[in-house]
């Protein structure tokens, strides 16, 4: 399977020595245009890679800031096919960062996992990330993506233990996300400390670079897991912007691209001044 | 490995979870180990006889099982069919079908070590039925409920407070049945070491509907008994009201294999399954994934949830425990559905004629009772499982009947 894009990137950052930011804004959020300038900015302002997320009715993986982004969207009309569409508008301008879609499996289900695989991959998906799919429901959504050369991201939580930590990142490809906490998004915080044995043990498993995510919303704490991951993803505090930026109306693309460059710098300034390179 | 035969649909699910193509653990990888460990925890209890004996004892003592199959000879009468009896779950411990499962797993959970409870809940049933048995084993116990159905459950909140539980308010998305269940299962994710997720109908993830159904299967076992003690056959049919299905599996199950027998379960249709405004999922709904299993739900056409909508807080779901799904799929059970109006009418009937006030749920099959009988005739037998009684919703029926209590 080919995740060029993914494996290009990550590739590009080891040869920097940082780790990368992973940006995850929500589709449609709060409106078509808005996403999509967000997205066409979130490069320039530091994003090394992109997950966008596509609505659902019932995130149940989510805490309140991308529970209430995901109404935000469903509300200004996004779907499915709509949040494609921005994809495929994002690369007209961009060939090389990686997009992750993430989100649930109901709305691929329902368009049909192989024309759906077909479409995100002509639509500049690189990789997809589905909550509520661990491996022993994935066969179907694994062939479909496949055959499309689309990567499925895997999640590995703390409760993911040596046991099954080989069923979980079996025949996975492009980067494992290890989710920090026990828990939904954007809730409670990620703790620097017991993250960085955690990420050895997927990488070991693995053999794959190691995003960490859920729980990191400040530039300090990027740097933080900066130092021991290979990416730092980051979503409910840039949704959270979103909200901001609608409730005292001001522009919502600025909020949010000015907190992204604020925790890429956080990440990409994390391992300097460390002379021993990216461990 | 161990697939059962296509045609013994008692037989499912396989071990993966799956009746058919419905069921299975569609969950986040946080709660797939925990998912594992309650399957694993739940065999061996099964498996376990001094788990039985704990559990009869409770039935007998607690709930006050068996519960009465009672000859409804008025209905009978009337509806000039089948004769028609009822299962009287209503005279269970707390007031429904729910008390069966709760105490099944509460000591499961016991079993595990869990020292949390959580639950959610549409009518306030199940959420009654959980913190009673939590009151009883002295376990700490939040149930998450829809902020809709709080207002229109009023007396089940207060009995959930009085029994020691905290009743959690749910105000994302529609703010009710499936609203409560996703809170719950953030809580859970949130909670993994100390916490068991008490779910109160056969759907979710693998464990829980084979689970739920195997507790609430001692209604159709003891149906079986009873009607052959009093008639000396099996029913022509079986009826019951379908929410998630829990009290109408457990009626159906034991009779999967007996051909004779029609299923028939009584969907909510709201308004009218015409209008959308329903929670009728396999007479309008197609398959799709939401809360951990592949089952028959309420969907947009970009897959995403809609809005259930049932007069019955407890009926007010937009999907059905997968069992049913794979039931309607290979025609081995009926599934028709009931209006508001038609519930309200039937609940009003059964008062007035049986000296019984139903909940509003079973309401729902009760609407449909004088086709069945008819259609089964002057020398059939009909049972209708009465799942619980109405004193929660007088006050809601008082309202739509335009009269203040
Ligand atoms: C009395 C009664 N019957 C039926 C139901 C529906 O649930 P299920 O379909 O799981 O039996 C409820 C749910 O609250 C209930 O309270």
């Amino acid at each position: 399977m080919t995740t060029a894009r993914i494996d290009a990137r990550f590739a590009a950052l080891k040869a920097q020595g940082r780790a990368g930011f992973v940006a995850y804004v929500m589709a449609g959020d709060p409106d078509a245009e808005t996403a999509l300038a967000i997205l066409r900015g979130l490069p320039g302002a530091g994003a090394d890679l992109i997950e966008v997320g596509f609505p659902f009715s019932d995130p149940m993986a989510e805490g309140p800031p991308v529970q209430r982004a995901a109404q935000r969207g469903l509300k200004a009309g996004m779907t499915l096919k709509g949040t494609l569409e921005l994809i495929r508008r994002f690369r007209e301008g961009d060939a090389e960062t990686p997009v992750i879609l993430m989100g649930y499996l109901n709305p691929l289900d329902t368009w049909g996992l192989e024309p759906f695989a077909r479409a995100a991959a002509e639509a500049g998906v690189d990789g997809l990330i589905i909550v509520d799919c661990p491996p022993e429901e994935a066969g179907p959504l694994v062939a479909a993506l496949e055959a499309a050369d689309l990567s499925l991201i895997r999640l590995a939580t703390p409760t993911t233990d040596d046991k099954r930590l080989p069923a979980v990142v079996k025949g996975t490809s492009g980067f494992v996300y290890y989710v920090s906490v026990a828990g939904v998004t954007g809730v409670k915080e990620a703790d620097a400390a017991a993250v960085a044995p955690a990420v050895a043990r997927v990488k070991a498993a693995s053999g794959l670079p190691v995003a960490v995510g859920f729980g990191i919303k400040t530039p300090e704490r990027a740097a933080e897991v900066a130092r021991v991951a290979d990416a730092v993803v980051v979503g409910s505090a840039l949704v959270d912007e979103v909200a901001a930026g609608l409730e005292m109306n001001e522009d919502v693309t600025t909020r949010v691209l000015n907190k992204a460059a604020a925790l890429a710098k956080g990440v990409r300034g994390a391992r300097e001044g460390r002379k021993d390179g990216d461990g | 490995m161990n697939k059962p035969l296509p045609n013994d649909y008692s037989a499912w699910p396989d071990a993966n979870g799956r009746f058919g193509e419905f069921g299975g653990r569609y969950v986040a990888e946080t709660l797939m180990p925990l998912v594992l460990d309650l399957d694993a925890a739940y065999a061996a209890a099964k498996a376990d006889e001094g788990f039985k004996a704990e559990l009869g004892s409770l039935r007998t003592h607690y709930i006050g099982r068996p519960s009465a199959l009672y000859f409804a000879e008025r209905l009978t009468e009337v509806y000039g069919g089948a004769k028609i009896y009822l299962k009287r779950e209503e005279l269970n411990h707390t007031g429904s079908h729910k008390i069966n499962n709760a105490v099944g797993q509460i000591l499961l959970a016991r079993r595990m070590g869990k020292t949390r409870i959580i639950a959610e809940t549409g009518a306030g049933q199940h959420g009654v039925a959980t913190a009673t048995v939590c009151a009883r084993f002295g376990l700490p116990c939040v149930v998450y409920m829809g902020a809709t159905d709080v207002e229109r459950q009023k007396p089940n909140v207060f009995r959930m407070n009085l029994l020691g539980a905290e009743v959690r308010p749910v105000t994302s998305g529609t703010a009710t049945l499936k609203d409560a269940m996703n809170e719950a299962m953030r809580d859970w994710v949130t909670n993994v070491a100390d916490t068991y997720y008490l779910i109160g109908t056969a759907a979710g993830p693998h464990p829980y509907p084979a689970m739920v159904r195997d507790f609430q299967a001692v209604i159709g076992q003891e149906t079986k008994e009873q009607i052959l003690a009093a008639e000396g056959r099996l029913p022509d049919a079986v009826v019951a009201c379908i929410g998630g299905g829990s009290n109408a599996i457990g009626m159906f199950h034991p009779f999967l294999t007996d051909d004779g027998v029609r299923l028939i379960g009584v969907e909510a249709a709201g308004h009218g399954i015409e209008t959308g405004a329903h929670a009728a999922s396999l007479t309008g709904g197609r398959p799709g994934v939401l809360h951990g299993n592949r089952t028959y739900l309420l969907q947009s056409d970009d897959g995403q949830i809609l809005d259930a909508h049932s007069i019955s807080a407890g009926l007010d779901y937009p999907g059905i425990g997968p069992e049913h799904s794979f039931l309607h799929d290979v025609g081995r059970a009926e599934y028709i559905s009931a209006t508001d109006q038609e519930a309200l009418a039937a609940f009003q009937q059964c008062a007035e004629l049986e000296g019984i006030i139903p909940a509003l749920e079973p309401a729902h099959a009760l609407a449909r009772l004088p086709e069945i009988a008819r259609e089964v005739g002057k020398h059939g037998v009909v049972v209708l499982l009465m799942s619980g009684r109405g004193d929660k919703d007088v006050n809601a029926v008082a309202e739509h009947l335009g009269r203040r209590i």
